[in-house]
């Protein structure tokens, strides 16, 4: 009878411990909750509804978003016919975000080296000066670009000043520009996870594997680089996730010209007023971002139990 | 041991493998400038086991990596088998090191770390795996081939260490205090295992260590390093009982050092008057300066207490007793203040050994030297 009864009673104490995490948790569960899931939801829901004409969503069940993503249909006889307008833009924004993460790890890599390699006192300094252009928005930074590259900006009135060139080159409103743009937006993101990586990596090991006879070249090949993966990678990842989605650079240098999926997604809910398409193409986007870490979790894990 | 020490001894030869000249090495410049090395020579000969003996600082790891190629020299050449090597980076030196800290690569198992150095000379993967078992072997590690290297003890990361260096067969092994980090009964063993690696293996070896009890025990030739100079270069048994300089016999041992001045010189031998007006014989290395002040040696095995009717050498004054069973440490007063320590062998009787009593010293005929 007490044993039961003092079961009871602890029973009730856990039940009662169970409700006050549950209670300390719920303010940031309903954040997530009413910022993040919550959207989400509305853009799947909305992504299977019909366009309304100024705008909005009519509420008919169809799946015509999805469709018009690879096909046109054709508004006589509703025949459908494959389209890659759309699907090149996902393309160009696929292309356009790697190459960002190939330029800014070959830039990057360097850079972070140089600074992992500096006395500890002066590493700050160096660090501070990558992290010195998030003191300006984004934005302002890029009109600055835009400033820099067009024909007559500074790059083109100097090389034509020193008679490199005769007339001015056209990099803005090309994917070149969008590629400078991006490159130069996303290279603190490479850098400082690699940085951090190098920080870590015993010099000593260099000069095992120099004495082992190997170069350079193959030192950074067979000891740097293995060493520093967790940093490639998660530089990779914060570079081509959200050069993936990038908005600002190529709506400023790219000028309607060079689309990226951003881009397309934000004229879908605005000038083209069709919000089921809008929400369509940013679920597909999602699914693609969501397919790349799939494929980095597969690697890692892969890595992990060869190496353990 | 012995044996296989003396096979090695007869097949050596007087050909060099490492040939440094004119080695100098200044870090910074101006009033900062460290003179790492200054105006070193040196010639390791092929097969030997060269040990570089010196207290922190000396130069003996300056002189180590400029051997691997990781410091380029302030000027001086470095040959390797006649010929320069002084500007080779390290990767195109038939030279590998054993680092101090191992630096074992934590990214590949033990095996891949032995297979490293011949992987990147590009030797075919079968001949590469060939070879690494057989260094495995070599240092009895064949059960942990494929174990990473954070999961072996120090002992058997060093061994780890060791069998990569040896793996691509260098013509000089460099060991960068390789056992420092072991404890002490670890790095007895290694001492015996390094010696009789180094005979097995016919490579020559240069090690560094700050240890002079692990000098004496492994190497062929020792060279006693002070603040980047070379004091003095020779075997054990030399450096030990024939020191030219005060330094290199107050580092190897213990040594009872005594000043004083030369009052005659001939035929190898000089008549020292110390301090306190006695004069002792005592012997005079070639090339030494015949007068003026000069200290004089004596190890403490080197003396013991006058017997009864024997002639003292010196006189002082017993301060303290040390026994150890086989033998006792005395510690004396001479007249001129300064202390001297003798090792008495066997039993103490027959001698007033209370504090204070005035004991006759008598030195074995030949075994006081004069230093430089």
């Amino acid at each position: 009878m007490t044993e039961t009864s003092l079961s009871a009673a602890h029973r009730e104490a856990q039940a009662r411990a169970t409700r006050t995490r549950y209670g300390l948790l719920a303010p940031a569960l309903i954040i997530i909750l009413a910022i993040s899931i919550l959207p989400l939801g509305i853009t799947v829901v909305y992504s299977f509804l019909e366009p309304g004409t100024y705008g909005g969503v009519v509420w008919n069940f169809s799946t015509d978003a999805y469709v018009q993503f690879l096909f046109e249909r054709d508004i006589f006889d509703d025949t459908l016919t494959f389209d890659p307008a759309y699907l090149s833009i996902f393309m160009r924004s696929i292309g356009l975000a790697f190459g960002a993460m190939i330029g800014t790890l070959i830039l990057g890599f360097p850079t972070a080296y140089f600074i992992a390699t500096k006395p500890r006192n002066q590493r700050n300094f160096w660090l501070f000066l990558i992290t010195l252009p998030f003191w300006t928005n984004l934005l302002i930074r890029t009109y600055a670009m835009l400033l820099i590259i067009r024909d007559e900006g500074f790059v083109n009135i100097s090389l034509m000043k020193l008679r490199l060139i005769d007339s001015p080159i056209s990099i803005l409103y090309t994917d070149t520009a969008v590629f400078i743009g991006l490159i130069y937006s996303y290279l603190p993101f490479m850098v400082l996870p690699l940085y951090a990586s190098l920080e870590k990596l015993d010099f000593r090991l260099v000069e095992a594997g120099y004495d082992l006879y190997a170069s350079r070249w193959k030192v950074l090949r067979h000891v740097i680089a293995p060493l520093a993966k967790p940093g490639i990678i998660a530089g990779c990842i914060l570079v081509f996730i959200p050069g993936l989605g990038a908005y600002i650079t190529p709506e400023l240098l790219g000028g309607g010209k060079s689309l990226m999926i951003g881009n397309m997604i934000a004229i879908q809910f605005g000038s083209s007023r069709n919000w089921p398409f809008g929400s369509a193409a940013a679920l597909i986007l999602m699914m693609l971002v969501i397919i790349v870490l799939l494929i980095y979790a597969a690697s890692a894990g892969r890595g992990r139990r060869t190496h353990g | 041991m012995p044996e296989t020490s003396n096979a090695t001894q007869s097949t050596r030869s007087d050909r060099a493998a490492i040939s440094a000249r004119s080695l100098v090495k200044t870090f910074g410049a101006g009033e900062n400038a460290v003179h790492a090395l200054k105006n070193v020579d040196i010639d390791i000969r092929e097969n030997e086991f060269f040990t570089l003996l010196g207290p922190s600082g000396c130069g003996k790891t300056t002189l180590l990596r400029m051997i691997a190629g990781f410091e380029l020299p302030t000027s001086g050449t470095i040959l390797l088998d006649g010929q320069e090597i002084t500007a080779l980076p390290p990767y195109k030196r038939p030279v590998n090191t054993v680092f101090q800290s191992y630096a074992l690569f934590p990214h590949m198992t033990v095996a891949e770390n032995i297979g490293f150095g011949l992987k990147m000379l590009g030797r075919p993967a079968d001949n590469v795996q060939g070879r690494v078992e057989k260094m495995l072997a070599l240092v009895q590690l064949e059960a942990m081939a494929n174990r990473r290297t954070d999961q072996l003890s120090g002992g058997q990361q060093q061994r780890v260490a060791l069998a990569r260096a040896l793996a691509p067969e260098p013509k000089v092994l460099l060991l960068d205090e390789p056992l420092a980090a072991l404890d002490l009964k670890l790095r007895k063993n290694m001492q015996l295992e390094l010696k009789s690696l180094q005979a097995e293996t016919g490579i020559t070896f240069v090690f560094v260590t700050h240890d002079q009890e692990e000098a004496l025990t492994m190497s062929d030739r020792i060279a006693v390093m002070r603040s980047g100079e070379i004091l003095q270069i020779g075997a054990p048994k030399d450096i030990y009982e024939r020191p030219t300089h005060r330094f290199v016999a107050d580092f190897i041992g213990d040594i009872n050092i005594l000043e004083g001045e030369i009052a005659g010189a001939g035929g190898g031998t000089a008549q020292v008057r110390l301090k306190d007006g006695t004069t002792i014989s005592a012997r005079l290395a070639e090339g030494m300066a015949q007068t003026g002040p000069a200290a004089v040696a004596i190890r403490p095995e080197a003396a013991r207490i006058a017997g009864q009717g024997e002639t003292a050498d010196l006189t002082g004054t017993l301060e303290n007793v040390v026994y150890f069973g086989a033998a006792s440490y005395l510690h004396l007063r001479l007249n001129s203040g300064e202390e001297f320590v003798l090792r008495q062998p066997g039993g103490l009787d027959g001698h007033d050994l209370s504090r204070g009593a005035r004991l006759g010293i008598a030195i074995q005929p030949g075994r006081a030297r004069v230093l430089e």
